[in-house]
């Protein structure tokens, strides 16, 4: 009698939390560019969108299937060549096709060659389907460069997206229009892909994930599962392809190249791989981190790589991870007592990073940019990439921030480790209660 | 094809193979012992030939030869120890993705240290010139040590092709690695450690021995093969950051080919990519050939006529993954292979 009512309780309340959740992601994907107005901001706010296509399609086979692609840019890349031939000829006015549905013909065409080229690699799983995933990405990347006909060459393939009539006076000419475009669609397989997780093949995809052995016990075949998702996320990588090919209006070889693959990895995993809505992070951190880190210093790919290795390190659950962990703790009221060594790990952490960065700004200045002298701007500071004070301020800054994040991180870890043990204690208890 | 193209596509092809083979014996040593796939595998081999080069500026090539393998073998002991043992409990894909971030790091960090351009790595003045000479007259073919000799000059339809002494060098590399690695495996006390470690870790770990430690030196030695490549590769092709992609890819093709985790099908894998690669490269025949012998005579307007036009040396650089897709539709644990993955 008890468990009945709390059931019949918990499940509408739970109903509301997914209604706040899914309405506010739609509510900020819709209010985003009238926050951030600029004409970069809007290329960057529809990159995210087209990013969070990809990350979540290719975090199905990753988190959901424990799958490693290292490849996954060919269904993408190969989805934005077809957009775009659809694109031309719809233009040309050989066959009749509004530019709204260009992703989804991308779409369809990123899912038949994973039809083709999952068939192969979904024939292994773990590490060999990594390497082979990653000889498949080589072998379209090379076939890319060695049919110009239909890939363009080196100088890729351009088109325009303006297309036929004007309807209800939208061209997809201004880019606000395209955004939108690209936030219906963002929206709309970020949902059918979070359906996917709830079928009994998104359900079977983490059974196989877990224990292959059993899966097959049971009576499934797992290549079978396996092979279907990779399908299913060569869809939706797909519809991310077709969507960037209308975005940038020109597809050049490089968007199936293994770099493309590695980003969608990277972010991928520093998002999260663990819950659904990680790589949606990774996504935006992807743009981020591509358009303005980029711009910021040279050294951005060393920061990532460094950024990326810590990560794995200490939080292979990445972000989204991160998040839950504290969520959890401020759930049970105890995340005020830990502000004061969040802080002191802020700022600590702040001394070492400012500290190595300095360094590695001189370093990369020294490398790069001997013409222009020694002096070099650093966060508005100008510092002497040769002189010996500065490398001192910066080793100073390195060993006290360490020394000192230690500290931090050990009183930090004592308080967290008894804030989880009375969490704990206090599940038993209500678990006691019930 | 007359007979001394051939012989010396075959000797260059080896060679390639030779080189692949030594990366892949690394990479396959690791993967079998630990489970771990380096990624970072090609970037080793980048950074051997890096250090090498470093060290013959210094005291010369063969300094460089014999040091750059040990000190690169203790990075990737250093790395193993501190990086992906810890990662080792959360389990095989971390593990992949901590190399695969190494190999983002150490593509970084070579471009700092040593600069983006190509370095002029070169081998030593004694093994540069070439080795022997295949001479191929109207009415005999002959060999010669050493450069052309007189009568390529002299004699009207003589083909005259010289085989590089650093070519046969790294081959003789290749084949005493890939004996002491053989030797050290089966016929030394250590070897059977590492072999017993692979299969019954627990019962080894029992009998006292460190297995933690065991596998951070069979990584270390991996790493080490990897850089002797490096150190060959380098001095053989060019020694510049996009090295260590150009190669690494195909690493992985071939351990896949010939079965993951075995030796012998690594090394009959490269050594045969090698061959027929060097063979492809020298061919402009296309499958539009092949089908005019049958007696089929296709025109531009014909279907997939772009696809069947392709010539064989376009196709070279591929042929390593068209391999890896046959096999694994074909033969799905490879040539050697005995497990199913």
């Amino acid at each position: 009698m008890n468990t009945t009512l709390t059931l019949s309780k918990a499940a509408p309340q739970r109903n509301v939390g997914r209604w706040v959740v899914w309405g506010g992601y739609a509510l900020i994907m819709l209010v985003a560019p009238l926050l951030w107005a600029s004409s970069l901001s809007l290329t960057m706010l529809s990159q995210m969108g087209i990013a969070i296509v990809a990350c979540l399609a290719f975090n199905m086979l990753l988190g959901q299937g424990g799958m490693l692609s290292f490849g996954h840019a060919v269904y993408s890349g190969l989805g934005s060549f077809f957009a775009m031939h659809a694109l031309n000829m719809a233009s040309k006015g050989q066959i009749v096709l509004p530019v709204s549905l260009v992703p989804l013909v991308a779409g369809g065409f990123g899912a038949l060659f994973a039809v083709l080229l999952g068939f192969v690699t979904t024939k292994k799983a773990g590490t060999p389907f990594a390497m082979i995933t990653l000889g498949v990405g080589e072998l379209v990347a090379a076939m890319a460069l060695m049919f110009p006909g239909f890939f363009g060459g080196e100088g890729g393939i351009s088109g325009n997206r303006v297309v036929g009539q004007p309807f209800l006076g939208i061209t997809f000419g201004p880019q606000i229009q395209l955004y939108y475009l690209i936030a219906i669609y963002t929206f709309i397989c970020t949902a059918l892909m979070f359906a996917f997780t709830r079928t009994p093949l998104g359900r079977m995809l983490n059974a196989v994930r877990d224990n292959p052995e059993r899966v097959e016990f049971v009576g499934y075949n797992t290549q079978y599962v396996r092979y279907f998702a990779f399908i299913a996320s060569g869809f939706f990588m797909g519809i991310a392809g077709g969507l960037a090919a209308l975005n940038f209006e020109i597809v050049t070889a490089e968007v199936v190249g293994a770099q493309r693959s590695g980003a969608y990895l990277l972010f991928t995993f520093l998002g999260g791989a663990v819950f659904f809505f990680g790589p949606i992070i990774g996504a935006v951190l992807m743009v981020l981190a591509l358009v303005l880190l980029s711009e910021l210093t040279q050294a951005w790919l060393l920061y990532l790589g460094l950024v990326f290795t810590f990560m794995v390190m200490y939080a292979p659950g990445g972000i989204s991870s991160l998040i839950m962990m504290n969520l959890r703790v401020a759930s049970f009221g105890k995340l005020r007592g830990l502000l004061g060594s969040y802080l002191a790990l802020v700022l600590t952490s702040a001394m070492v990073l400012a500290g190595v960065s300095v360094m590695i700004e001189m370093l990369y200045h020294l490398q790069l940019n001997e013409a222009l002298g020694s002096k070099m701007k650093f966060l508005g500071l100008t510092v002497d990439a040769q002189g010996m004070g500065s490398w001192l301020v910066a080793g100073v800054l390195v060993a006290l921030g360490l020394a000192l994040f230690e500290w931090a991180r050990r009183r930090f870890k004592a308080q967290w480790n008894l804030a989880q043990e009375q969490i704990e204690a206090q599940i038993k208890q209500r678990e006691v209660a019930v | 094809m007359d007979i001394s193209y051939f012989l010396i596509s075959l000797l260059n092809g080896l060679s390639v193979g030779l080189l692949l083979f030594m990366l892949a014996s690394g990479l396959t040593l690791i993967f079998s012992m630990m489970g771990v796939l380096n990624f970072a595998h090609a970037s080793f081999y980048m950074v051997g030939a890096y250090v090498a080069y470093s060290i013959t500026q210094v005291v010369g090539f063969w300094w460089g030869l014999l040091l750059a393998p040990p000190i690169v073998g203790a990075m990737g002991a250093a790395f193993e120890r501190y990086a992906l043992r810890r990662v080792h409990k959360f389990g095989h894909v971390p593990e992949l993705l901590i190399t695969f971030g190494l190999s983002y790091l150490i593509l970084e960090l070579v471009g700092l240290i040593w600069g983006r351009q190509a370095l002029n790595f070169q081998p030593p003045v004694s093994l540069q010139g070439p080795m022997f000479t295949v001479v191929d007259l109207p009415t005999a073919l002959q060999f010669a040590w050493g450069a052309p000799p007189g009568v390529c000059a002299s004699t009207a339809g003589a083909v005259c092709t010289t085989f590089p002494a650093f070519r046969a060098f790294g081959m003789g590399v290749a084949v005493l690695m890939l004996v002491a690695v053989w030797f050290l495996l089966t016929r030394t006390r250590i070897g059977l450690v590492i072999q017993a470690s692979l299969t019954h870790p627990d019962a080894v770990e029992a009998l006292g021995h460190n297995v933690p430690r065991v596998f951070m030196m069979v990584f270390g030695g991996g790493t080490a093969l990897a850089a002797l490549a490096g150190v060959i590769g380098g001095a053989l092709r060019v020694t510049e950051p996009s090295m260590a992609l150009a190669v690494g890819a195909v690493v992985f093709a071939v351990i896949v080919i010939g079965g993951m985790g075995s030796l012998a099908g690594a090394f009959v894998a490269s050594v045969a990519l090698g061959v027929i690669e060097s063979f492809a490269v020298g061919s402009d025949k296309s499958v539009l050939d092949l089908l005019r012998l049958v007696g089929l005579n296709l025109t531009p307007d014909s279907f997939g006529y772009v696809v069947w036009s392709v010539k064989t040396s376009q196709v070279a650089a591929i042929l390593p993954y068209l391999f890896l897709v046959l096999i694994l539709i074909f033969r799905p644990k490879g040539l050697f292979g005995n497990r199913e993955g």
